[in-house]
């Protein structure tokens, strides 16, 4: 494997890391605003995710690093180019991020309220935006000679296949979250959360096939890699089946393990047709950007990897071990910290 | 208004309001370590009560310099496409590295540290908010890498057309960086030591609660006297650096047009005529300008015409002279700043020598409340006089700023995104200080809230909040 096509992989794998942990804590934000009856389970569901949702966001912040780092063409051309969607993606994890340490500071229902919509807006907006992002990404944007993507922001950013992708991501975050909230409480929310999870992975199967057909007919992913793209469609439907079956066999570990392998490899799948481009070109396939032409030179991508694989294990290490401090439910009896 | 100019106006606006946040994190994660490594030590529980109750504060500052941190990353690709395709290959690597080693660290041990004052030990606990510290720190070495190279490039070569990167340790070992991250770094612990030497002195001055905030006083204090003292040792170190690498900032900094006689003196004050690039009115010391430039009282500096005529021979015809006033005056406001903190630490810790705190110091403790602002004060116009002074330069003799700019973004969106995030600081500010008001008016030994009270008897936490 060649320095470029190690990045490319590692730029996927932190993108993946971050819509599977990142994943569930949008989940658990949404799910604050359509599965909590009240103030004290909207709390329970916050601080189910208080731990962890800050360092889940910076695998998002890293996966923009490894990106800048190795494949600084691609980066610039994507931020630049997917300005306006960018934006809003920063305005609402601007707002979530105070929302959950600002919320629990004033005791007044206006005040949480205000709160509590951010955090139900700003855990939507990102899962929309980005799932809109990453479809247009293997559609294919109008992106020239000279690199820039020059990109209408209805038609080329929001289409209907770009929709339909943001929409999908949303929905597989929430099914995660709920599924991770069924891990972290306990009782009546803990209950249902697993039914209006099992509940939402009807429209959610729904979604992924009707977004798979499009992706069929409307990019040359299968047509690239088929075989592989095949495989990945077969093993999503099997996950969505067993998570199917492990929710209403009540087997939550297993069942937050499925929704998360869909997410996964759902994410994973958008890398794979993109290989070995990073961006396409919707004007000339000359255009398109690749893991050659948008990289770093080969001394820079040497440093970052002995960076990266001497970090790496150390960052997941203390990550896992920030999960087995909390293993615990949380309990709404306890002292609440959001 | 044209792209490059609504584009600089927007990274100058929201990384100035991003470092107001920033050093405060930096400093008090510095203090509540030490703090709580009292408590663990001397495990008096007063100490754990100061660890808590900064925390507090450090915890609504810590978010606030989290979201905002996130766009400084995003907007080098989003409005600098084109300088971030020239400088990606080394500016990128920093970049990567802080998020690698300094974020994923803080976020982790922050959340562990909020979460698990009950579940882990005395010591592991204190681990995680010295972790959290070395994270903040080591956040900063990454980021200041990265903007040293803009100062001072090193540890390249150019190819195919970009700056490509040959050598990572001349990055990391970059002078202006050796120089510019102890400053910044001592700066930042001056901020979180004047933050709670400030609220102390309201408090005192208040009768409230004396005990607590006199022993805060005293620990933020120290920090504040011995960095105060420290970061003005490293300036007077830029400053000579400075003068070998970056010439042209300096003799905008000192309103130099014609190059100085020797010995040179320094001028204070002046009226500025940029126009007819001459002073007037200009009030002066004599050898001072040397024994900054040079740590001796002999030895000319070169003034800024005669840079230009070098520079337009080097690069081409243009303007090489950065703002004047706009570096000239903030590098004073930040000097003034900075020997005012140096006299209040210096009376403070003779205050607290002599256990004066408590008598009735009215208007020292006023002066302390109010100076909670002079760091920052001297953090941003630090920062104004080094970027201002860079110009027209993004990175110094390789590309201008003019160049750096998104060529595929139109001046339509940096205005609706200029209007936007300013908005959505000004609401953060806002409830900011309305925290922060809130928290400290409750003072260390308030109840949070209603939902916090456990009735469990079991719960030792339930004793403390009502003790």
């Amino acid at each position: 494997m060649s320095l470029n096509e190690l990045w490319f992989v590692l730029v996927a794998v932190l993108f993946v890391g971050f819509f599977f942990l990142e994943g569930f804590d949008f989940g658990v934000g949404m799910s604050t605003g359509i599965l909590a009856k009240n103030d004290t389970e909207r709390r329970v569901l916050i601080n189910s995710i208080g731990p962890f949702w800050d360092a889940n966001e910076v695998w998002l912040i890293t996966a923009g690093g490894a990106m800048f780092a190795a494949f600084p063409n691609w980066y610039a051309t994507l931020f630049s180019g997917f300005y306006t969607p960018l934006v809003l993606l920063l305005l609402a994890l601007i707002g979530r991020g105070v929302a959950f340490e600002f919320r629990g500071k004033v005791e007044t229902p206006s005040w949480k309220k205000t709160w509590d919509v951010v955090i139900f807006i700003g855990s939507l907006l990102p899962p929309l935006l980005l799932g809109v992002v990453f479809a247009d990404l293997i559609k294919g944007l109008p992106i020239g000679q000279d690199m820039e993507m020059r990109a209408s922001f209805f038609g080329d950013i929001v289409n209907i296949y770009s929709v339909v992708g943001g929409i999908t991501v949303v929905m597989l975050c929430l099914v995660h979250g709920l599924m991770f909230t069924t891990l972290r409480t306990i009782g009546d929310l803990q209950e249902r959360a697993r039914k209006m999870g099992k509940l939402l992975l009807i429209p959610l199967a729904a979604l992924l096939v009707v977004f798979e057909i499009m992706t069929y007919f409307m990019t040359d992913v299968f047509e690239a890699h088929g075989g592989l793209m095949a495989i990945t469609v077969v093993v999503i439907v099997v996950a969505l089946v067993l998570a199917y079956i492990f929710m209403s066999k009540q087997r939550d570990g297993w069942a937050f393990g499925m929704t998360g392998a869909v997410i996964a490899l759902t994410i994973t799948s958008v890398f794979i047709g993109l290989f070995p481009n990073v961006m396409i070109s919707s004007i000339d396939t000359a255009f398109n950007l690749t893991i050659t032409n948008a990289a770093s030179g080969h001394y820079s991508l040497k440093v970052m990897t002995i960076v990266a694989i001497s970090l790496l294990p150390f960052v997941l290490g203390y990550q896992i071990w920030s999960y087995f401090v909390f293993h615990k439910r949380v309990h709404e009896k306890e002292h609440l910290e959001y | 208004m044209d792209i490059v100019t609504l584009s600089r106006f927007q990274f100058a606006a929201t990384t100035i309001f991003h470092f107001f946040f920033v050093p405060i994190s930096i400093g008090l994660a510095l203090l509540i370590a030490i703090l709580e490594t009292m408590y663990v030590v001397k495990g008096k529980e007063e100490y754990k009560q100061m660890a808590k109750f900064w925390g507090k504060l450090f915890l609504i500052n810590f978010a606030v310099g989290v979201v905002t941190g996130i766009l400084q990353e995003f907007q080098f690709g989003m409005n600098w496409s084109a300088y971030s395709r020239f400088v990606g290959d080394v500016f990128g690597a920093p970049l990567a590295v802080e998020a690698l080693l300094a974020f994923f660290l803080e976020s982790t041990f922050i959340g562990i540290w909020i979460f698990g004052w009950d579940r882990l030990s005395k010591k592991v606990h204190m681990i995680c908010i010295w972790l959290v510290a070395i994270g903040t720190i080591m956040s900063a070495f990454w980021i200041l890498a990265a903007n040293s190279f803009m100062q001072r490039p090193v540890g390249f070569e150019i190819n195919n057309g970009r700056a490509e990167m040959n050598d990572f340790l001349a990055l990391i070992t970059n002078g202006q960086l050796l120089l510019e991250f102890p400053h910044t770094i001592l700066g930042a612990f001056m901020t979180g030591a004047f933050l709670i030497t400030g609220i102390s002195a309201y408090k005192l001055l208040k009768k409230k609660d004396v005990q607590f905030f006199k022993k805060s006083f005293t620990v933020a204090i120290i920090v504040a006297l011995v960095s105060s003292i420290a970061v003005a040792l490293v300036g007077h170190q830029q400053a000579q650096y400075l003068v070998k690498t970056q010439p042209m900032k300096m003799a905008a900094t000192e309103a130099l047009w014609e190059t100085s006689s020797d010995p040179a003196p320094w001028t204070v004050t002046a009226f500025i005529d940029t126009k007819n690039q001459t002073n007037s009115g200009e009030f002066q010391i004599p050898y001072l300008l040397s024994f900054l430039s040079y740590s001796k009282f002999s030895g000319e500096v070169i003034g800024m015409k005669e840079l230009q005529a070098q520079y337009e021979e080097k690069y081409g015809p243009g303007n090489y002279i950065p703002p004047v006033r706009t570096t000239f005056w903030s590098f004073r406001i930040m000097v003034a700043a900075g020997s005012l903190m140096i006299l209040l630490s210096m009376y403070g810790v003779y205050l607290a020598a002599r256990k004066k705190l408590e008598n009735n110091n009215k208007w020292f403790m006023r002066i302390m409340l109010f100076s909670i602002s002079l760091p920052l004060i001297a953090n941003t116009s630090g920062w104004v006089m080094t970027e201002f002074g860079r110009q027209p330069w993004t990175v110094f003799g390789l590309m201008t700023t003019a160049d750096g700019v998104s060529p595929s973004v139109t001046s339509g969106q940096v205005l609706f995104s200029i209007i936007a995030f300013t908005t959505i600081y000004a609401i953060l500010a806002a409830v900011l200080v309305f925290l922060f008001i809130r928290v400290i008016k409750k003072g260390p030994y308030a109840v949070d809230n209603e939902h916090d009270e456990s009735s469990d008897p079991f719960d030792k936490e339930g004793y403390h909040h009502v003790s």
